[in-house]
């Protein structure tokens, strides 16, 4: 095996094994395991030695069977590509080993379907990251929407309907990202995003090329469900089946994010966006600041933890927002931290929450009195990842906070700095809320739930080390951002 | 002045952090593991003092434990004020973990283990508070010690703890998230560094006087711990704690870690000399000299002795940051001193406070008539403490509160001088009382049957530290050196 095309196999190997999980998993479920598990790790394992080279030796662009663009498929792999595909392998190796366990209680028998979706969703996640033509996005953003729908509706009760909404926004989503697509192609004659950041400046700006930003940036903030587009997004992840969750919610805001800024610096331009139209950032600042707000009081008025999780995604959607239009380096830095930060945090805490709902069965509020002496290492990790979301040094949650809290202040968005602190101490509130549940019990309580103990190892293991990893890479943080973030941001900016 | 790297630092901080693990994994054998927690506590001490001489001869350490953002690293400094503090801290943390041990056995408190690790926690994040670098460190350990603390000051798991606790977290986390992080990111915005320097870092910054105004009573109110008015409500709340925790948490560490934080940013990111220059000592002055006069007012009326204790502790606090306020050599002096003298008066009078509940159970000044004839060497210990508290010699009160006065004069607020008295004298009409009942007022009918001595596990750790603050008058030195070096003299 060549290494020198190593990102593909990164993606094949997932989307291959999809099929195998498929016909495998009819015979015995068996197979099930060693497949998924085995898939991921190689891809872990791949990332991470193409993150190595790229760190070393730099990005380079890849033609498909040697393709030329715009004919061809063109793969991009730069310092923030590599480092999506890490986060996306890493993030479902673990949410896999733990899922494993919920799929087997909650969709028994119907492992190797759910397993073959699965799969196939993360391979559509690493092609998302990879691709640098503006249409294969599109075909890319569908397959891992499909997928998603599929997953969601396996959940119990009202997931179906939860995701035939999720179908119903997402393909509104979808139209406008296309339609934006399409206006740029009548106006450059070329899909690819090299090309299109090219022909651009020739043409000039246009009230075409700015509908066309417009449509794009709609169809994308509703398939990351930037608030008030968030609509559909609570509903679905919450009654999801566990294991779907578990690598959706981690992942595809996060994902939607990186394209986001994909679209705003490989197809327009730092020029284009920010000093022809000085405006529309402050007006998106504006309404990052307002998302945060709103979406974290929404999650006050929870009484279930996987719904307050997912209020939490959507206020977390508007840093990111926020931080990508701050227009200063350190905003975008800050926005850029905090996909990995927050795609690991959000992990650790679904990761708690499977684990627990494995055990209790439930995740109201009142389910969970007494917990902490029930389940004691389980919430010592939930506790971290309750840090992290709250940003309290030296966890990941705390450095992605302060580049964005500092972009907002070098930027003047004081509004963005209100908002960002405002957000800070509800999360408080809400993860506090729930370790004093957890801490204390009903007076005179001690019999009941006596049956539950600790979580099994398979949902244990990815729970600490992802928890260990929210220390570990806030204290690396220094590295992480000179070294690869720094490398990612347009010169210029 | 020369710093060079050492593990010295860094094992300082992290023996305790370590030793949780330990204290954990003993939870069936309590002798092993207050064991644990005795070798921790006495191998503090000694790695602290081991610094000492360098400290004092003008040197110091330093350790750089992760680079995590651009010109601020997460790095730990021995320097000057640092050890002054480090080293009230870690004595009395030991002299605490004897009382602890026999304070939770004697009431056979529940979830001892669990008590003893959160401990060991709350002291690691107080050396690193001591010994931060810059202020970023410094509130990666304010937010440690802040969380570490919450299960401490819900030990009773009842409502009540429940409801102190949520007041607990409310305030303080909300102060340092809402407050003194903007005004760090602010800092940094506008300085690039977060150093810790001795004159400051913001004088270079061209910031004008309305932002240092901002920044000024942002880190004022944003370190919460400290007990400014209106911000203290948390710590009469938290004295449903424990009294162990009360003593040296709410008397030492948790408090002067507040207060410690004010005066670092007051000494080393402003400098006193940009603070005169923009005529801004008198707005720390001003609110310290309010938080003084009402605590010590509303201290007059609580008959619970630990809430009393608490009053005075607020209304104590704001001396420091008011000595610090007055930005002459002697009031610095002194502020700083206080923290040592109040630290060992104070957690004197919370041990007697406990020796109390734990021998006689009672919990109000006005059942504790005649108490004294039963518990003479409490009830002394109880007398010297709130003469170091009041000023009066022969106790080490008298020394900061002596360099207090003169900072006023200096500063040529002779108000300030007018608050310093009124608040002493409101302070012996608080302590005073109590003794005077102890010993003079006869016990009710069989009331006190029984009742002696608290157990020697209590009785010996209070009598040294009020031995320790009437030695602190005659040797001062070691604290008044450290203090003056601290701030550049």
């Amino acid at each position: 095996m060549s290494t020198s095309n190593l990102h593909i196999y990164v993606m094949a190997v997932p989307l291959l094994t999809a099929f195998f999980v498929n016909l495998l998993g009819r015979t015995s479920k068996v197979w099930i395991a060693p497949l998924v598990v085995g898939s991921l790790a190689f891809s872990s394992v791949a990332s991470l030695v193409l993150m190595g080279r790229v760190m070393t030796s730099g990005g380079f662009s890849y033609t498909v069977g040697n393709w030329v663009p715009p004919y061809g498929i063109e793969l991009v792999v730069d310092h923030l590509s590599a480092l999506m595909l890490v986060l996306i392998s890493v993030v479902a190796l673990f949410a896999s080993v733990s899922a494993l366990k919920s799929v087997e209680q909650e969709l028994p028998g119907r492992e190797h379907l759910f397993f073959t979706l699965y799969l196939i969703l993360i391979a559509g996640l690493m092609g998302l990251v990879l691709t640098a033509d503006a249409f294969n996005l599109y075909v890319l953003l569908e397959i891992t929407s499909i997928t998603t729908y599929g997953l969601i509706a396996m959940g119990k009760g009202r997931a179906p309907l939860a995701s035939f909404n999720y179908i119903i926004m997402g393909s509104i989503g979808a139209c406008f990202y296309l339609l934006g697509v399409g206006y740029l192609y009548l106006m450059t004659g070329t899909l690819n995003m090299a090309e299109i950041s090219q022909t651009l400046p020739v043409i000039g700006g246009g009230a075409a090329v700015a509908t066309a930003l417009a449509f794009i940036l709609v169809g994308l903030w509703i398939k990351m469900a930037f608030f008030p587009l968030h609509g559909w997004l609570p509903n679905a992840y919450s009654l999801a089946p566990t294991g779907a969750a578990l690598i959706v919610a981690p992942l595809m805001t996060k994902v939607s994010i990186y394209l986001m800024v994909r679209v705003m610096f490989s197809v327009f331009s730092i020029d284009y966006l920010f000093l022809q139209n000085p405006l529309v950032d402050a007006v998106i600042v504006w309404g990052a600041a307002i998302a945060i707000v709103c979406a974290s009081a929404l999650a006050l008025a929870q009484k279930d933890l996987k719904r307050m999780l997912t209020y939490i995604i959507v206020a977390e959607v508007g840093y990111m927002v926020g931080g990508a239009w701050l227009a200063n380096s350190t905003g975008m830095t800050g926005a850029l931290l905090h996909i990995v930060n927050d795609a690991l945090m959000t992990l650790c805490l679904f990761l708690a929450a499977a684990a627990i709902l494995y055990r209790v069965g439930s995740l109201d509020f009142d389910k969970l009195q007494g917990i902490y002496r029930k389940m004691p290492i389980t919430m010592a990790a939930f506790t971290i990842g309750a840090f992290s979301m709250i940003g309290v040094p030296p966890t990941a949650g705390f450095f992605s906070k302060w580049y964005l809290i500092l972009g907002g202040i070098e930027g003047g968005h004081w509004e963005f700095v209100v908002a960002l602190l405002f957000s800070s101490l509800i999360n408080a509130v809400l993860f506090f809320r729930i370790i004093e549940i957890g801490y204390f019990h009903k007076d005179g309580e001690h019999h009941g739930h006596e049956t539950i103990t600790e979580a099994p190892l398979q949902m244990q293991a990815p729970l600490l080390i992802c928890a260990v990893a929210l220390i570990v890479i806030g204290l690396g943080s220094g590295p992480l951002v000179e070294k690869i973030i720094t490398l990612a941001i347009p010169v210029g900016l | 002045m020369s710093y060079h790297t050492s593990l010295w630092p860094l094992a300082a901080v992290l023996i305790s952090l370590v030793g949780a693990i330990p204290i954990l994994l003993s939870d069936r054998r309590p002798n092993l593991r207050e064991s644990w927690t005795m070798l921790i506590a006495f191998g503090k001490v000694a790695i602290v003092t081991t610094m000492l001489p360098t400290v004092l001869a003008g040197g110091g350490f330093e350790f750089v434990i992760a680079e995590v953002v651009p010109g601020v690293p997460l790095a730990l400094r021995v320097d000057a004020m640092g050890m002054f503090f480090a080293l009230v801290a870690s004595i009395l943390w030991f002299f605490t973990s004897l009382y602890s041990i026999g304070y939770m056995r004697a009431l056979k408190e529940h979830a001892q283990t669990r008590y003893f690790a959160s401990f060991a926690v709350a002291i690691s994040a107080t050396l690193g508070v001591a010994f931060s670098a810059n202020l970023l460190t410094m509130y990666l350990f304010y937010e440690m010690l802040s969380l570490s603390t919450y299960p401490l000051v819900t030990h009773e798991q009842n409502a009540e703890a429940r409801r102190s606790g949520r007041k607990y977290l409310t305030y303080i986390l909300g102060t340092s998230i809402g407050l003194a992080l903007p005004a760090m990111l602010i800092v940094y915005s506008l300085t690039g560094t977060l150093d810790f320097k001795v004159g400051g870092v913001l004088a270079q910054s061209g910031a004008s006087a309305e932002t240092l105004a901002l920044i000024l009573v942002l880190f004022l109110f944003g370190f919460a711990k400290s007990g400014i008015m209106p911000f203290h409500g948390w710590l009469p709340a938290a004295m449903v704690a424990p009294t162990p925790v009360s003593s040296f948490l709410h008397g030492v560490a948790v408090v002067k870690v507040g207060v410690f934080s004010i005066l670092r940013v007051i000494f080393h990111i402003f400098g006193p000399d940009l603070l005169l220059d923009v005529n801004l000592g008198t707005v720390i002055t001003t609110i310290a000299s309010i938080t003084i006069l009402v605590a010590s007012l509303v201290a007059l009326t609580q008959d619970n002795l630990k809430r009393r204790l608490a009053y005075s502790t607020i209304g104590q606090l704001s001396y420091m940051v008011l000595g610090a306020g007055m930005l002459t050599a002697a009031g610095m002096t002194g502020g700083l001193l206080h923290i040592a003298m109040h630290a060992f008066g104070k957690i004197t009078l919370f041990f007697c406070a406990g020796a109390i509940y734990v021998a006689a159970g009672k919990k109000y000044i006005s059942q504790m008539d005649g108490l004294g004839r039963r518990m003479p060497v409490t009830y002394l210990a109880f007398f010297f403490g709130s003469l170091s508290i009041i000023g009066m010699p022969p106790l080490g009160g008298f020394i900061s509160k002596w360099n207090l006065a003169i900072g006023a004069i200096e500063s040529g607020h002779m108000v300030l001088l007018v608050v310093l008295l009124v608040s002493s004298m409101l302070n012996a009409l608080y302590f005073f009382p109590i003794v005077y009942r102890g010993f003079f007022m006869p016990a009710a009918e069989g009331e006190l049957e029984g009742v002696k001595e608290a157990p020697t596990f209590c009785l010996v750790p209070l009598s040294i530290t009020a031995i320790c603050s009437l030695l602190l008058f005659f040797w001062p030195t070691v604290f008044y050196r450290l203090a003056q070096m601290a701030i550049g003299l």
